[in-house]
């Protein structure tokens, strides 16, 4: 109490009474964020790990498997959320400059991004249900038989055809002089393993244990979902803050740091939909 | 205790007006529920923790006492395989883990910086209503049928138990943030919040290992985090990723539940040897010894203790390349741990020792350590671990490296900083009596467990041949010596609360910066700011009869610290 430096009426208004100065409080702030997102991406890490062993010691159920995802709505919502990561950089540039009406409208096109990217999502996942396409004990093949059969495409049987035909890489390979190496140069893939991985793609009968594959489609995705709706709170508790003029150029700590977790939340999407959707 | 603390404010803990101290500036149950008072938070801790332990030894005492005869002495096999099962999870994840960090680390952590708080504040109280949330499940758990899985929670066994698993693990999830919101609070206000002058290497070495534990805590934490996520799922959904069945591994459950319990044990001894490497120095009246080589071992422990969780799983089919190299790996953590011992005795050497009980305390830690951590190159020899694989060897390991190791430490910690805590000395007879019998008791109760295990008896194991029981009488008896022991300290340290002397602000003539504040700590911590100085040096400090203290030779006496 007799300390002159914690005299209440010399500190600004933000500052707690631990710290010193807003410097000091501001990189107390982004370090402890930057550490709960090492946090977050040792999280889904345990995730990404069961991804890895089962791909590599199963490869033949996701090349099957993935093709049951809409890559288009996958897609889009990469395009969505990709852009709500702009509008989120240019609200944090906003406040630091003080523009409070530019924050408030940027903030809620983010917010606005979020909601599009779960409205996607629940379409997808909205279809997967109706197909049985589900995880371990739910999945249900034999009902998703019926759909293919009937008029709902289940795997749309545009995307599938021309997988067998014109898309494996194989034929030319095959018909090099070129003896096949046993290690391609670097960034091609061997020819033995092409060519099993056309067969995976060509193939009708699903192998063995599809389930494993949209158990961790459904973890994955379902955990980034939980993440993105986290955020989503986060931003509409900083833009009600902020249109209560909570920010200015000295202090625009909140915004700075859900930014950053909303950008984590974004990059983890952007590893999430080329392992997903994308395998080859 | 708040009943007595008017008395406390005498001048010679420095001229404090009545009721200014941490303890007493605001009263009744809200003031504490809601406090963002670092040291509150760590008296809320240590209560809870204490409780926690007090709960895990009553169930370890009715496992040993089932353990008595070869046959059924108290209880049935499935309450049996409850209570080891409980005893574990208790133990781990409500008392050992956050023991030393949150409850003497949150208390000690900022009047070592000469700070006035952690750096989050509100964090810190969120993370101690995670743990009481977290601890609420454990025992909604017991409530509700308790859980018989062993406390690693093994697939496919815990995906198909009918015990209340989602409640234990999901309440062990929360704990993780618990723990994981108490690591990052440290690590930001040990990287921000240290004054001018404090550089690391000035540091005192509680604050390393407390660093080095906050890094595993949220290194490590938030994969046990997923894994016990991906089992709720298993059990609730039927997802499938450990279960063989529908496509899954249950090999993958271990490697992911090792990966965050490996480096949990050195969650557990760190801040352990952190707390040792004060009271070393302290009671030996001399500089501590190879200051670098003890902050870099830590350090170093925690970056291998990552990489050696695969010596969990020598028998569970891991490839004998994978097995080899984790054996290596599990070697070479045993030289910064050897680092620190010789570091410890060479500290010890030729210094004037007095054997106060958190010393008494300190010299046991050492010993047991030692034990424990020779007995892990056993465990970690790829031929010698497929004999002595779950066995009570396993068993009586661990215990000596995380009981005799934490356990004594937080015992040796708790007696140091207990003065500066609540401002009242223990009796110093009745704490080294307890010491001693505590450290009885436990060689006592788990010496008998190495032979048990060398001569093959399984863990886990409910009856057992004729010829195993006096080993195992030995070692119940052992645990009954230890838990009189421990009644004894709970009982000096609870007297001093009522009928204690007035605790100075420097009992043992220690000198980093929480000494120099009185005892309990002003609400804000430090009356002045004070000056930063090598936490080491004792050449100063001298012992001032009329205080019960030591004081600063060139200060006049009564000006405090």
């Amino acid at each position: 109490m007799s300390r002159a430096a914690s005299d209440p009426r010399a500190r600004p208004a933000r500052l707690q009474h631990h710290f010193e100065s807003l410097e000091q409080q501001s990189e107390s702030g982004k370090l402890g964020m930057w550490i709960f997102l090492a946090t977050e991406i040792l999280l889904f890490g345990g995730l990404f790990c069961a991804y890895a062993v089962y791909r590599a010691n199963h490869p033949e159920v996701f090349v099957y498997a993935h093709r049951y995802l809409d890559k288009v709505l996958g897609g889009v919502n990469t395009v969505v959320l990709l852009t709500s990561s702009l509008t989120m950089a240019w609200a944090v540039r906003c406040a630091q400059l003080g523009k409070a009406r530019g924050m408030s409208a940027l903030l809620a096109l983010t917010l606005l991004g979020g909601l599009g990217f779960m409205g996607i999502k629940f379409v997808e996942y909205e279809a997967k249900w109706k197909h049985g396409l589900l995880w371990g004990k739910r999945f249900q093949p034999a009902l998703h038989e019926e759909a293919r059969s009937g008029q709902d495409p289940g795997p749309p049987a545009a995307d599938r055809e021309p997988q067998r035909s014109s898309r494996s890489p194989d034929p030319g390979v095959e018909r090099s002089t070129v003896p096949p190496s046993a290690r391609g140069p670097r960034g091609t893939v061997p020819a033995e393993v092409a060519r099993q991985r056309a067969a995976y793609a060509r193939r009708d009968e699903p192998p063995r244990n599809v389930q494993v594959f949209f158990g961790i489609y459904f973890l994955m995705t379902g955990l980034h979902a939980l993440h993105v709706l986290a955020g989503m709170g986060a931003i509409g508790w900083v833009l009600v803050r902020g249109l209560r003029g909570a920010f200015g150029p000295a202090y625009y700590l909140p915004v700075d740091l859900v930014g950053l977790y909303w950008h984590l939340v974004d990059l983890i999407w952007i590893f999430l939909f080329p392992l997903l959707y994308l395998v080859h | 205790m708040s009943t007595a603390e008017g008395a406390l404010s005498v001048p010679r803990t420095g001229a404090r007006a009545r009721g200014e101290d941490y303890l007493t500036r605001e009263r009744g149950f809200l003031s504490w529920a809601l406090t963002l008072d670092h040291k509150r938070i760590g008296v809320l801790y240590l209560f809870s923790i204490l409780a926690a332990f007090l709960l895990g030894g009553v169930l370890a005492l009715l496992v040993r006492t089932e353990l008595l005869t070869p046959r059924e002495t108290i209880v049935g096999p499935d309450t049996y395989n409850k209570l080891f099962t409980l005893h574990g999870a208790v133990m781990i994840f409500l008392f050992i883990i956050p023991g030393i960090p949150a409850a003497l680390g949150n208390f000690a952590l900022p009047l070592m910086l000469g700070a006035k708080d952690v750096a989050f504040p509100r964090l810190n109280l969120f993370s101690y209503w995670l743990y009481v949330l977290g601890a609420l499940f454990e025992v909604a758990a017991i409530v509700t049928g308790g859980v018989d899985t062993g406390w690693t929670f093994y697939t496919p066994y815990s995906t198909t138990t009918n015990t209340s698993v989602v409640a234990t693990t999901l309440g062990a999830f929360i704990l993780g943030f618990s723990s994981i919101f108490t690591g990052l609070n440290f690590i930001v206000t040990i990287h921000k919040l240290r004054p001018q002058g404090m550089t690391w290497f000035r540091m005192p070495l509680f604050l390393w290992g407390l660093y080095g534990t906050a890094v595993i805590q949220v290194l490590a934490t938030p994969v046990l985090g997923i894994t016990l996520l991906l089992l709720i799922v298993e059990r609730l959904l039927g997802v499938g990723i450990f279960d063989p069945a529908l496509g899954g591994d249950p090999v993958l459950f271990q490697h992911f539940f090792w990966f965050y319990s490996h480096p949990a044990v050195y969650i557990m001894i760190l801040p352990a040897m952190g707390v040792i490497s004060e009271l070393v120095p302290t009671f030996s009246r001399k500089r501590i010894f190879g200051y670098r080589f003890i902050a870099y071992s830590s350090i170093a422990i925690a970056v291998l203790g990552f990489l050696v969780w695969g010596h969990h799983m020598f028998t569970s089919g891991q490839s004998g390349m994978a097995s080899m190299v984790f054996s290596a790996l599990t070697f070479s953590v045993a030289i910064p741990s050897a680092i620190k011992v010789f570091n410890w005795l060479a500290t010890m050497y030729k210094g004037s020792i007095r054997l106060d009980t958190p010393m008494l305390y300190a010299l046991s830690f050492i010993l047991l350590f030692a034990i424990g951590g020779l007995t892990g190159l056993h465990l970690g020899t790829l031929a010698t671990d497929v004999h002595l694989h779950d066995t009570y060897f396993v068993v009586a390991h661990f215990h000596y490296t995380m009981m005799g190791g934490n356990v004594m430490a937080l015992l040796g910690g708790l007696h140091f900083w207990w003065p500066k805590m609540f401002g009242r000395m223990y009796s110093e007879r009745w704490g080294r009596i307890a010491a001693t019998i505590v450290f009885l008791g436990f060689n006592v109760t788990f010496l008998s467990q190495f032979l048990l295990g060398s001569l093959g008896m399984p863990r886990r194991y409910y009856n057992y041949a004729d010829e195993f029981q006096p080993l195992h009488a030995t070692s119940t008896y052992g645990s009954y010596l230890m838990a009189v022991g421990f009644a004894i300290a709970a009982g000096a340290l609870i007297h001093s609360l009522f009928r204690g002397r007035p605790a100075p602000a420097n009992p043992w003539g220690a000198n980093s910066l929480e000494w120099h504040t009185p005892s309990p700590p002003p609400w804000d911590n430090f009356p002045e700011t004070p000056a930063v100085e090598d936490p080491y040096d004792y050449s100063q400090l001298v012992y001032e009869p009329s205080v019960g203290g030591y004081v600063k030779k060139t200060a006049p006496a009564g000006a405090g610290s």
